[in-house]
């Protein structure tokens, strides 16, 4: 008895812990400003009629569509260069490097080592170079630095767990080293590619150093570094656009990462 | 009962036959496999890494990012005499183990919950995740909001319990200005990046709670231990490897990131909440010294780089034994 | 039909020597076991010939022709993997079919080639089914299927009942040879299981620590065994290992003790006095444990014995008791202590 209480308390205040800014943050949304800025009323309740107006304005008055848009963009395609980048990868230090391929998992992880706020300096220099600063596809370009490493990792792991009679059993069936890879392995796989897709997207989309530091102009930005600069002027902070903003990118990204909650645990146990 | 002769595939003919037969040999395909990849880190990673390097060493600014002037280690030292740069190293170092401490702890708890089943589960699987979707950025917006210096709902709570306000314990103001004061700063600085960093340190414990078997359990509760005893004598020293993994991804992205402080305390009052990452932007990127930003970030990375191989050969120590 | 030849084959990882010196010859048809007990190198020898290793040195012929080049995909080699190694994302029918795409087998060929395997094992009923849906037993038929369904040059199976129930277990063994008998494919059979070997195969390859020990039929395994390891892993309980001076161990089979023998027993070879530790009862026999007692005919070591003796028997021992257990002259094998060679019967001290 005495657990389960215990268990309870520990599920509700970690519920509490994850979720209180989130509400504090949903009831302000859809509050008018004076009530908003009114001292000595409870500020948890609506003391007026709560009003869509500022949801509205985020999606009418600034660049948030646009933001939204361009760091899905960056988002698919950083998903999208990080997999035919890491699944051959993997899958080669997973089954054909041999000996080093098991031990690579620290050298991979020696470069995740080197991050961002290291490179950020350099990389802006490059990216000058390339010619594609102020623009989405400087963080196209730049940002599976972050991911390949990461999710190369997570599907060594992966590939590792696949029983190695499988691929034994292709070959013998008459498939080659290739065949074998996409016509057996990789079907096994398909969820733990499934969690690294979520993790690199969410990777992407959550990057600030290098979507601040490489695009000042407003219409390229994406949602991490276009709100807090579109939404907040100088000293004036559009409270419930900027918690609206929130929001909407939170709940359909936390439903999916749920979704695929186990996945990621699955993946970390093989990983290591 | 076969009537044909060794009916195995057979053997590759013609010269398209020949090629992909010698590119599907395990060692050529490896590196045709691996190859992109390995060369996709070196470009962008190894490459401004010695970049960065170089620039440390020169007197690049963004008006003229030449490096035809080697200064040797002159920027390091010009750097590391200025206060804000001591006051910043000290606040990442204060930060970082601040959260990797409520992190660990709470990480260790939530993974011993969520190894077991439960109503409600996947929802608060979602719930649990929620801080982990949001790009750091709108992280601490949400934050700013929930601490500020005059509409804070912590405040106003505190206040209706009497520990707030004239007369009170934390008196005598309405309002505590979390992110206005150097310690309170620090400290809601520590606060958001656990709120962030809890789910994903949890993924990884839980990862390694769920390889413990069970049975290690049972017989230990049959052998009479308690709760606390089960905790710090099974849990824990099987749990070892993966705190590691966790610290390890903890640790350096919180020691990375700088808009948490730049949009929460924008590193004030004064230097008091700076943080590395944050000051070299300040001084690499809007100030325009590039090669003094460059400097300030990578001062720390030989210390990242000891520390990292000392724990994760640890890690894999520990869990060989 | 095949002829399965290995030369002089070895593999050694580093300094350990997995495989070492092989020669052994299956014939056409022929249904071998190769039997040891884990880390023998059995397996390493069966993936040797599957082509999932290659050698360190030494050769492998198919009907003369060598294949350590070939790689396994083309070589017409079946394998049943212990695990069965079914593909978990196809249907029980592409696991089947799987190894006649993956070979470009012409589709107007892949009916009439599902339905003899399957019709075979049995097993046409569970085509739509996914591996994971499936008991063990026909996890393990859908693996002959799939192994069957290419006409396999050679068959390999490695320990292809051990993750099968106890109780299905014999009957599986039954249908397996059954199979062979049906389609005559020349097969090598590991196992640790001394059962399985001896009763599927035609001839049984005893291999220790890389060494082939013995080649020869049950029978002659089990009649003559060629040296002290043969002599001490054949039989369940194998021999009595008994040393009888400084170069000579006797080995008798437990059957072959004589317990208090009435009346005068001629060639008597041992003669040992033992006291009965415990009585094992299995329902068809008795087996007697006893300890030899320490005289000039144990040297001093303490001995462990074992006599089985026939349910009708009887026996009415209890723990501590004295008795006399005889072997005679022609039950007993002589093996050479230092080598642990057998002797040859003229070389016997009187």
């Amino acid at each position: 008895m005495l657990r389960k209480i215990g268990f309870y308390c520990g599920i509700g205040f970690l519920t509490l812990f994850s979720i209180v800014p989130l509400l504090w943050a949903l009831v302000t949304v859809f509050k008018r400003d004076s009530d908003m800025y009114s001292v000595g009323t409870v500020p948890f309740f609506y003391n007026e009629p709560p009003t869509l107006d500022h949801l509205i304005f985020l999606f009418t008055e600034s660049n948030f569509g646009l933001f939204v848009q361009n760091s899905a963009i960056v988002g698919i395609f950083v998903v999208l260069i990080t997999m035919v980048l890491s699944i051959p990868a993997a899958f080669s230090l997973a089954r054909l490097t041999g000996s080093w391929g098991e031990r690579s998992g620290m050298a991979i992880f020696l470069v995740y080592l080197i991050p961002p706020s290291l490179l950020f300096i350099p990389m802006y220099q490059i990216v000058v170079w390339l010619g594609v600063a102020n623009t989405i596809w400087s963080l196209v370009i730049v940002l599976p630095t972050i991911t390949v490493p990461f999710c190369t990792w997570l599907l060594l792991g992966f590939f590792r767990s696949v029983p190695r009679s499988l691929d034994e059993a292709a070959m013998l069936d008459g498939c080659g080293q290739f065949t074998t890879f996409y016509r057996v392995l990789l079907p096994q796989v398909w969820p733990g590619i499934g969690a690294c897709a979520v993790f690199a997207f969410s990777l992407s989309l959550g990057n600030y150093i290098y979507a601040a530091t490489f695009i000042t102009r407003s219409a390229a930005r994406t949602i991490s570094a276009g709100v807090p600069t579109e939404l907040i002027r100088g000293d004036v902070f559009f409270w419930p656009e900027l918690m609206a903003a929130t929001l909407v990118v939170a709940i359909p990204l936390a439903v999916v990462y749920g979704l695929f909650f186990n996945y990621l645990v699955g993946g970390f146990r093989n990983a290591t | 009962m076969s009537t044909q002769q060794h009916s195995g595939v057979p053997q590759p003919r013609g010269r398209m036959g020949r090629l992909s037969a010698w590119l599907d040999q395990p060692k050529v395909l490896a590196w045709l496999m691996l190859g992109p990849a390995v060369l996709y880190v070196i470009a962008f990673v190894g490459f401004p890494f010695l970049l960065a390097i170089a620039l440390s060493m020169s007197d690049a600014t963004i008006g003229d990012p030449s490096l035809d002037k080697f200064v040797g280690l002159a920027n390091f030292s010009a750097v590391m005499q200025t206060d804000a740069f001591q006051l910043a190293l000290r606040n990442s170092l204060i930060v970082t183990a601040g959260t990797l401490a409520l992190v660990l702890v709470l990480a260790t708890l939530a993974s011993e919950l969520l190894v077991h089943s439960f109503r409600g589960k996947r929802l608060f699987q979602m719930i649990f995740i929620l801080p982990w979707a949001l790009p750091v950025s709108l992280t601490a917006i949400v934050w700013m909001w929930f601490l500020d210096s005059t509409f804070s709902p912590v405040d106003w709570v505190l206040v209706q319990l009497n520990l707030l306000g004239p007369g009170s314990v934390w008196g005598p103001f309405n309002h505590l200005y979390f992110l206005g004061r150097e310690w309170l700063g620090l400290a809601s600085v520590i606060v958001t990046d656990t709120w962030r960093m809890l789910p994903l340190a949890t993924i990884i414990v839980l990862a390694g709670r769920m390889s413990i078997p069970e049975e290690r359990f049972e017989q230990a509760r049959i052998d009479g231990a308690g709760v606390f005893r089960i905790l710090f004598r099974i849990t824990l020293p099987a749990l070892k490897p993966m705190l590691i993994v966790a610290i390890l991804f903890t640790g350096l992205l919180v020691i990375g990131e700088m808009s948490l402080v730049q949009l929460l305390t924008r590193g004030g009052p004064g230097h008091s909440t700076q943080v590395l990452p944050y000051w070299a932007y300040l001084k690499g990127i809007q100030g325009g010294s590039l090669a003094q930003g460059a400097a300030i970030t990578l001062f720390l990375f030989p210390f990242l780089l000891v520390a990292s191989v000392l724990a994760l050969r640890a890690a894999y120590r520990s869990q060989e034994a | 039909m095949t002829v399965l030849t290995l030369r002089a084959l070895e593999k050694h990882y580093g300094s350990i020597k997995a495989v070492d010196h092989v020669d052994l010859q299956l014939e056409s048809g022929e249904f071998m076991a190769i039997l040891g007990p884990s880390g023998s190198g059995k397996s390493t020898l069966m993936r040797m010939v599957a082509g999932l290793e290659s050698p360190t040195a030494g050769d492998i012929l198919v009907d003369g022709q060598s294949v350590v080049n070939v790689p396994p995909q083309h070589r017409n080699v079946a394998m049943v993997f212990q695990s069965f190694a079914l593909y978990p994302h196809m249907t029980v029918r592409d696991n089947i079919l799987f190894p006649l795409v993956s070979r470009k087998v012409p589709k107007h060929e892949h009916e009439a080639r599902l339905n003899k395997a399957t019709s075979m094992l049995g097993v046409e009923d569970l085509l739509d089914r996914r591996p994971n849906r499936l008991s063990g037993g026909q996890q393990q038929r859908v693996a002959l299927a799939r192994a069957l369904v290419r006409d396999p040059d050679l068959f390999v199976f490695d320990e292809p009942l051990s993750a099968l129930d106890a109780q299905i277990r014999s009957r599986a063994r039954a249908e397996l040879r059954e199979l062979h008998d049906q389609t005559r494919i020349t097969t090598l059979y590991v196992t640790h299981d001394q059962v399985e070997a001896m009763g599927l195969a035609d001839r049984v390859a005893v291999i220790n620590e890389g060494r082939l020990h013995q080649v020869g039929t049950p029978q002659e395994l089990y009649n003559d065994p060629a040296d002290l390891f043969v002599a001490g892993f054949i039989g369940n309980p194998p021999m009595n290992l008994i040393p009888i001076n400084e170069t000579t161990v006797a080995g008798i089979r437990p059957e072959d003790m004589l317990v208090d023998p009435e009346g005068d027993v001629s060639n008597v070879f041992i003669d040992l006095a033992v006291t009965i530790e415990h009585i094992e009862y299995l329902g068809s026999e008795w087996l007697a444990h006893g300890q030899a007692q320490s005289d000039a005919d144990t040297h001093g070591q303490e001995l462990h014995v074992i006599a089985r003796l026939p349910a009708s028997s009887h026996p009415d021992f209890v723990s501590g008791q004295k008795c006399r257990m005889v072997g005679q002259r022609k039950d007993v094998c002589l093996f050479d202590r230092a080598s642990g060679k057998r002797q040859a019967r003229a070389e016997v001290p009187a």
